[in-house]
């Protein structure tokens, strides 16, 4: 019987393990050294801010183990000799693979500067990075947290549920720069600032002072700040450390194909530790989200499951975040700022916003940015795929919202400010049943 | 202000439990301080009688004897008690319950698992074990109770000038109290959901209006018609048919609705139609959210009281199959009892009949609906008795599985597998399971709170009605 090996159990690992016992009898064998079982990354700060206990990240029962026939392993591989298929362990004997998915995931980026070794200071991406936290957090007073972007505003927001003071530290000119404009920057640093956290733009940390422990942080433009605390959220990157000065080909990821195939045969890679030479459309190199991890671990399952080496095809661009009590959906590639040729609708009333990108020429919808309103996934997906023109979104935003039931609707305003910005003579359908339209 | 809020709650919950002790009773000229001395002659007094009546009618008669031998602070100033106990504990909720306005929508159900209250730390014992000892006194030894019904004498006089309360007076009105105090703390926490208000707003209507009021008024109109709760209905009520209904076994005799004039007729065939016409098209067309968490008074209490401890309920495999087992073989039972029921009225034959109404009221009816039902909450969570052991949700949940427009939705592929949903949902549904699969989740035990919803960070769920 063919062994497969899966080196890290987030949710690439596991995902492709579901899938190949799905289409294959295989031996299946799991290795991570950061946790027993397979838990949720998204939802530490939940756990942190005592909304969940730990076990309740958990996405299968314990029993789904024992049920799909996936060996478990609870320790750290030292190295792999990849001409003979084995993979060192620290603890336990070698393991021999036939198939190895290499699925380890990301590290939090470190900034390289003086005193970031001092106790106090750290990331927020492993269960021990949590633990490492929940230690301490009756000795957090003064924080600051490094870097705007999704980690970083989280790691906030669970310092602000402790009674911390909160500093937070970013390098560019707003917010999550490199996703968000600069009205939508705007509209979620308010938001941030309204909770009491002092926001600095612009500016980055030279070095952290203290004996031992950290006190002080002193910035490029000379500030001196004192803390006890430091997070550090400036990005992640892939997790290889203990690959390097192997046969396998890197660069900053794992270097992979479409079909996750690494430069070594029955040698895969997949979710935030792939680096693909192709990337698709205008996605990135390296995917470092949720459901791109979760994607790639379902081809690459049901290829090694059937034997297949169908290519990723991770479909129409779609996102999502929280800040705080701002839900953010995206569907389609909004980029920062309007590139030519693009038409932007943004619609803002209190907390709610949008904005939407469409072509100035063929009409066509590219996406849209929503804040606090909620929209159907499955009809967004349907439209992107089909190309649809932006009076055909508008009309049917009443099937395509999301929003609860008896929430205040504001269709018919959205649809009127369109009409009245662009000139148009859009009339808004009656809602249907959203797969109605889809089936369309 | 929070803690000012929880001194007075404990000063007025202090000054509720010395009101029983408070009273003295006398008897042919004597003074007795103590209960349990008064109980002792009360007792002699009824040995002669024991032999041919019922526990209950010796319950009642305890209490009601209790009840006019009780003298004292209590008994001269109601109002005034009524002011230090309910009135004092309400201003104290209040207190508390309005600090939920200095927190924004998503940090409502922060911290629940850091508060010993609500994460089954020594605090959620004490309340564990003074609700199972409300009950147990409330259910079996009402007579230990009679300076409480007291208190709210002047209510009851508010229907009836002559009014004394009982016991089960005591419980409605308490039942009110507590459920439009934390239902104002429901309407605050999610002021920003139109959902939750408007069912939290309609669950508390049902509870002042059909289950308080209207029995009351029905009970100064005709003594017969008192507990009949026109929006409660078989299996739930699962003495329908029994007692209230057609025949009852201790006495033996043609009952309150057949012998209620046109209205009593009225009272039994709207009781029919109820379970037997509108709850189909009802469950069809929205679940059975409509009764559960919108009309039901058990699950009005689950709603309010009961919210702060939803996340403590067991989302495993395990639960749910001792669920379905347990929650369907109760409505097997109510059936079977009905029908025993009908056997009986239509033969005369009496063979187990009453052995089992008694033995169902007794297990059923009290120990698991109110024992457990509500004393678990701090423990198991808010909805033990509607998951596991509820007919009519049983019922209504075959309806809603296999035929109904309800579902939660899930968006499409937006879920993150943070586990928000399973661990706040109050009937034990691993959303979670359903939503990272991007399934619709249409499982019967759903009550349609609307947790999920509103705790999911990605807004991947949507409670709604299949056009």
């Amino acid at each position: 019987m063919k062994h497969i090996v899966i080196i890290g159990n987030g949710i690439s690992g596991i995902t492709a393990a579901r899938y190949i016992r799905k289409n294959s009898d295989a031996q299946i064998t799991i290795i991570s050294a950061e946790s027993q079982y397979f838990f949720s990354r998204t939802a530490l700060m939940y756990v942190f801010m005592g909304q969940v206990r730990f076990e309740d990240t958990y996405p299968y029962d314990q029993d789904f183990y024992q049920k799909n026939r996936l060996e478990l392993v609870f320790d750290r591989v030292e190295s792999i000799d990849f001409p003979a298929k084995t993979i060192k362990l620290k603890a336990t004997d070698s393991i021999v693979y036939d198939e190895l998915i290499l699925a380890t995931g990301s590290k939090p980026r470190k900034l390289n500067i003086e005193g970031e070794k001092l106790e106090g200071i750290q990331g927020l991406y492993s269960k021990q990075d949590l633990e490492k936290l929940e230690n301490k957090r009756n000795q957090i007073q003064k924080a600051i947290v490094v870097g705007g972007g999704l980690i970083g505003v989280e790691l906030v927001e669970m310092l602000h549920y402790q009674g911390a003071e909160v500093d937070f530290i970013i390098r560019e000119s707003g917010f999550w720069a490199e996703v968000l404009s600069e009205k939508e920057q705007r509209f979620i640093e308010e938001h941030i600032q309204s909770k009491g956290i002092r926001i600095h733009l612009n500016e980055e940390i030279k070095s952290f002072d203290g004996e031992g422990k950290v006190c002080q942080a002193f910035t490029k433009s000379g500030k001196k700040i004192e803390i006890d605390f430091a997070g550090i959220t400036i990005g992640v990157e892939p997790n290889i450390e203990f690959l390097k000065n192997s046969e396998l080909e890197l660069q900053e990821g794992i270097l992979v194909d479409e079909d996750f195939q690494t430069n070594i045969p029955n040698v895969y890679a997949i979710g935030d530790c792939a680096e693909h030479r192709n990337p698709i459309q205008n996605r990135n190199k390296i995917e470092q989200l949720w459901y791109t991890g979760k994607l790639q671990g379902k081809q690459m399952g049901e290829n090694l499951g059937k034997g297949a080496s169908k290519k990723y095809e991770p479909g129409p661009w779609f996102n999502s975040a929280k800040f705080f009590d701002i839900e953010f959906q995206n569907y389609g590639f909004v980029s920062n700022t309007k590139e030519e040729g693009q038409s932007e609708f943004i619609w803002k009333k209190g907390n709610k916003m949008f904005r939407l990108l469409f072509d100035s020429n063929t009409d066509e919808f590219i996406g849209i940015n929503a804040f606090n309103l909620k929209f159907r996934h499955p009809v967004f997906n349907d439209w992107l795929r089909n190309k649809v023109g932006v009076e055909e979104v508008l009309q049917n935003l009443k099937t395509a919202s999301f929003d609860g039931e008896f929430s205040k609707k504001y269709e018919g305003e959205i649809v009127r400010a369109f009409n009245q910005e662009f000139g148009r003579n859009v009339q808004l359908k009656k809602k249907m049943w959203y797969q109605k339209l889809i089936s369309k | 202000m929070r803690k000012l809020g929880w001194i007075l709650v404990f000063v007025a919950i202090g000054i509720f439990i010395s009101t029983l002790f408070l009273n003295s009773y006398t008897f042919l000229g004597q003074e007795y301080p103590g209960k349990s001395q008064i109980f002792k002659i009360i007792d002699l007094g009824i040995q002669r009688d024991l032999e041919t009546i019922s526990t209950g009618e010796v319950r009642n008669m305890k209490f009601s004897m209790a009840k006019n031998l009780s003298e004292g602070p209590v008994k001269e100033n109601p109002w005034i008690f009524f002011l230090l106990t309910f009135g004092l504990a309400a201003l104290g909720s209040i207190l508390i319950f309005i600090q939920s306005f200095k927190k924004s929508a998503s940090e409502q159900n922060l911290g629940v698992f850091h508060q010993k209250l609500t994460n089954r730390k020594w605090p959620a014992y004490l309340l564990l074990l003074a609700l199972i000892a409300f009950y147990v006194l409330l259910y079996w030894f009402p007579y230990y109770l009679v300076e409480w019904t007291i208190l709210v004498d002047p209510i009851a006089q508010l229907f009836n000038s002559e009014g004394q309360a009982s016991h089960w007076f005591l419980y409605g009105f308490m039942y009110s109290y507590i459920m439009t105090l934390l239902g104002i703390r429901m309407v605050i926490k999610y002021r920003h959901n139109n959902y939750q208000i408007i069912r939290t707003i309609t669950v508390w209507f049902f509870q002042i209006v059909f289950a308080f009021t209207i029995p009351e008024i029905l009970a100064s109109l005709n003594g017969s018609w008192a507990g009949i709760d026109l929006k409660n209905m078989w299996p739930l009520d699962y003495d329908f048919f029994n007692n209230g209904g057609l025949v009852t076994y201790a006495t033996e005799s043609q009952s309150v609705m057949v012998n209620g004039g046109g209205l009593g007729l009225g009272f039994l065939i709207w009781g029919i139609v109820l379970f037997a016409v509108l709850v189909p098209i009802l469950v069809y067309f929205f679940g059975k959210r409509w009764y559960c968490s919108w009309v039901c008074g058990c699950g009005g209490l689950a709603e309010t009281l009961g919210d702060a401890f939803r996340h403590l309920s067991d989302n495993s495999l395990k639960a749910w199959k001792i669920e379905r087992w347990m929650v369907h073989s109760v409505l097997v039972l109510a059936i079977l009892m009905t029908i025993l029921t009908f056997f009986t009225m239509f033969t005369g034959v009496w063979g187990a009949t009453g052995f089992i109404q008694e033995w169902y009221g007794f297990l059923i009816g009290s120990v698991f609906a109110g024992v457990i039902g509500t004393g678990f909450y701090p423990v198991f969570g808010n909805r033990v008795w509607c998951r596991f052991g509820c007919p009519l949700a049983a019922y209504m949940g075959i309806i809603q599985r296999f035929k109904s427009r309800f579902r939660v939705t899930v968006n499409g592929d937006q879920c993150i597998s943070c586990g928000n949903c399973s661990t706040h949902c109050e009937m034990g549904i691993d959303v979670k399971a359903y939503a990272q699969k991007g399934q619709d989740i249409q499982r019967a035990s759903c009550v349609g709170c609307g947790i999920c919803e509103e705790v999911c960070p990605r807004g991947v769920l949507k409670l709604e009605n299949k056009k």
